[in-house]
């Protein structure tokens, strides 16, 4: 695995708090990788580290350059959604296509064109007049003519209706991501990127507590249905979580042995959502 | 070059309004005026003369000298249009690298391969060389419209409208004035930088910050003479550092710096006109404190491009 973007001791201290904690992680080329977090765990820090656009200690490396130094030429490779209507108001649709196409090396604009012909978008447009879900479209378009080798979008679908962030995800996949790209998202809709992602990294007080592969964590966490009388035996495995529904017990647990679980109950793959609330217990406390 | 024209035609596209909407409706109020008081003059002779040098001209047939008013007319066009343009641009610049972070839009521009160098020295260029190169077409143009208007007055006055147009030089106009951008530019550098400065480093209200520092600085500076401490301090500091910081957009400013002329006469326009020259103008380039205030200025915009490239809200 070639390592897109290779962070070691990742640390940024704003005037009173740490927003990174010498967090160390690893992003491969041709993932899609998920950075999950409670808001304030320095997520949104950890993408500005990447993008250049704040200063940080630690190594950080993206695309063999270092963003601090390198911004110019790193930003030829790598893209990036902050989230909806960051697209200066005054801009109209058409211009934004010219200028794209002529401060970028890597833009294609007859692609750029056949996205904004799926939509209802006209040249004559200014993003003012735009509502939310279109300038989404129309950043969206931009940004996936443009053949980079690294996106990043922080929240890119916040505050759209659910038509257009299915549609956002779905045009992601269909027509931008191959096996030279890696896209890496944080968003608070858990539930509706659960599916595409194929690498979780968990964010909490700026350390990274979580990175592995999906498939890992498939096999590395559990969540099993106990009845009443067999939960004493489930909580001396040491579950990370324990909720009630419908009189029994639901367990999760990381690094527990299958067999030993199929015991207690009924095992399943628990979802991001629930992993993510077992993980974070206590973190606004 | 291919970048740096775009990020320019950007700001064009972002502040049209600015940049050729104001100079143009400038314009048009201007000749709309002077029509109305030509129409005045016309029809009330007896209240006196408007134009008193064209009807000086009239009178003598002396065309030189209505050729040299309609040049000063041309100059004085620009002039009115300019200062139009610098009260645009002084805005512009306390906007350009404010608006965009506070909108977050900056999160897009720079989302794109472009450098903040490119970026803050693209803004800079609009400001002190475009802007003003629109502001000369406009104005010439309009004293041109006015030139024709005025001379087909004359014809009704029984002076022949093309050798009365003939005597006037609106290329040299052009000309002249198109070679004084640079000096405007290199004046403006420090208010522009400045300015810009405060549009980068401000977190909020830039407007504020670029009025009250230099006031403010100002009246600490003035109270210290009034306590007896320092004196003669107080009024250099509002020549060379406070109108340098705010008051460089006004054009033709650098003449504050020239030596005085001698022997202008006003009732002959056309040596007049031949008197303040390019040369004239440019001699402003001798004095120290025009570069001082370059240099200054040059260091401000690094010091904009610096915050341009490292702030960061959060």
């Amino acid at each position: 695995m070639t390592a897109v973007v290779t962070a070691n001791g990742l640390t940024k201290r704003y005037k009173s708090q740490l927003a990174l904690d010498g967090a160390s992680f690893q992003i491969g080329a041709g993932r899609i990788v998920g950075l999950i977090g409670p808001n304030g765990a320095g997520k949104t820090t950890a993408l500005k580290a990447i993008l250049g656009l704040t200063t940080f200690d630690g190594h950080l490396d993206v695309l063999g350059l270092d963003p601090r130094k390198d911004r110019d030429r790193l930003m030829e490779q790598v893209c990036f959604i902050a989230d909806v209507a960051v697209l200066p108001r005054w801009l109209r649709v058409g211009e934004a296509i010219d200028f794209v196409a002529n401060t970028h090396p890597r833009f294609d604009r007859a692609k750029c064109e056949s996205f904004l012909a799926r939509t209802k978008l006209q040249p004559k447009q200014r993003v003012k007049q735009l509502s939310k879900g279109m300038i989404v479209q129309l950043h969206l378009a931009l940004v996936m003519s443009i053949d980079a080798k690294l996106l990043v979008l922080d929240e890119p679908t916040l505050g759209l209706d659910i038509l257009y962030r299915k549609q956002f995800y779905q045009t992601l996949l269909e027509d931008y991501f191959d096996e030279d790209k890696t896209i890496l998202v944080t968003t608070h809709q858990v539930e509706e990127i659960e599916h595409i992602l194929t690498d979780l990294m968990f964010i909490r007080d700026g350390k990274i507590v979580l990175d592995a592969d999906m498939e890992a964590v498939g096999e590395r966490f559990a969540e099993v249905l106990v009845s009443a009388d067999m939960a004493a035996a489930a909580r001396e495995l040491k579950p990370l979580d324990e909720r009630q529904v419908f009189g029994k017990s639901i367990f999760l647990f990381d690094n527990v042995s299958r067999p030993e679980l199929e015991r207690l109950g009924e095992v399943r793959r628990p979802s991001i959502g629930d992993l993510f609330v077992a993980t974070m217990k206590g973190t606004y406390a | 070059m291919k970048t740096f024209y775009w990020l320019v035609k950007r700001e064009f596209w972002e502040h049209k309004g600015g940049f050729i909407t104001a100079p143009i409706v400038a314009g048009a109020i201007a000749f709309v005026l002077n029509a109305m008081l030509i129409a005045v003059g016309e029809a009330h002779t007896a209240m006196g003369n408007f134009h008193s040098n064209f009807s000086r001209a009239y009178e003598d047939a002396d065309l030189v000298q209505a050729g040299a008013v309609i040049d000063g007319l041309l100059y004085g066009m620009t002039y009115l249009v300019l200062i139009v343009t610098a009260i645009v641009v002084f805005f512009y610049c306390l906007g350009a690298l404010y608006d965009d972070r506070r909108d977050r839009s900056i999160l897009f521009w720079k989302s794109l391969p472009l450098s903040d160098t490119d970026t803050v020295l693209s803004k800079v260029a609009s400001a002190i060389l475009v802007a003003p190169a629109v502001a000369v077409v406009v104005g010439v143009v309009t004293g041109l419209m006015l030139a024709i208007m005025f001379a087909m007055v004359g014809t009704y006055h029984g002076i022949s409208i093309w050798p009365l147009l003939m005597q006037a030089h609106p290329l040299k106009v052009i000309v002249n004035l198109v070679l004084l951008i640079p000096l405007y530019a290199i004046w403006a550098l420090p208010t522009v930088g400045w300015l810009m400065l405060c549009s980068a480093w401000a977190r909020s209200k830039p407007f504020l910050w670029a009025i009250a520092l230099p006031l403010g600085t100002g009246a600490v500076i003035a109270w210290m003479g009034l306590m007896g401490g320092v004196h003669g301090i107080s009024s250099n500091y509002w020549h060379y550092v406070a109108g340098r910081l705010l008051g460089g957009l006004i054009p033709g400013g650098w003449l504050t710096e020239a030596s005085s002329l001698a022997g202008l006469d006003t009732s002959n326009p056309a040596a007049a006109l031949d008197k303040v020259n390019l040369a004239y103008h440019y001699s402003t380039l001798a004095q120290p404190s025009l570069w001082i205030g370059a240099i200054a200025g040059i260091a401000m915009i690094a010091g904009a491009i610096w915050f341009r490239r490292w702030r960061d809200e959060s």
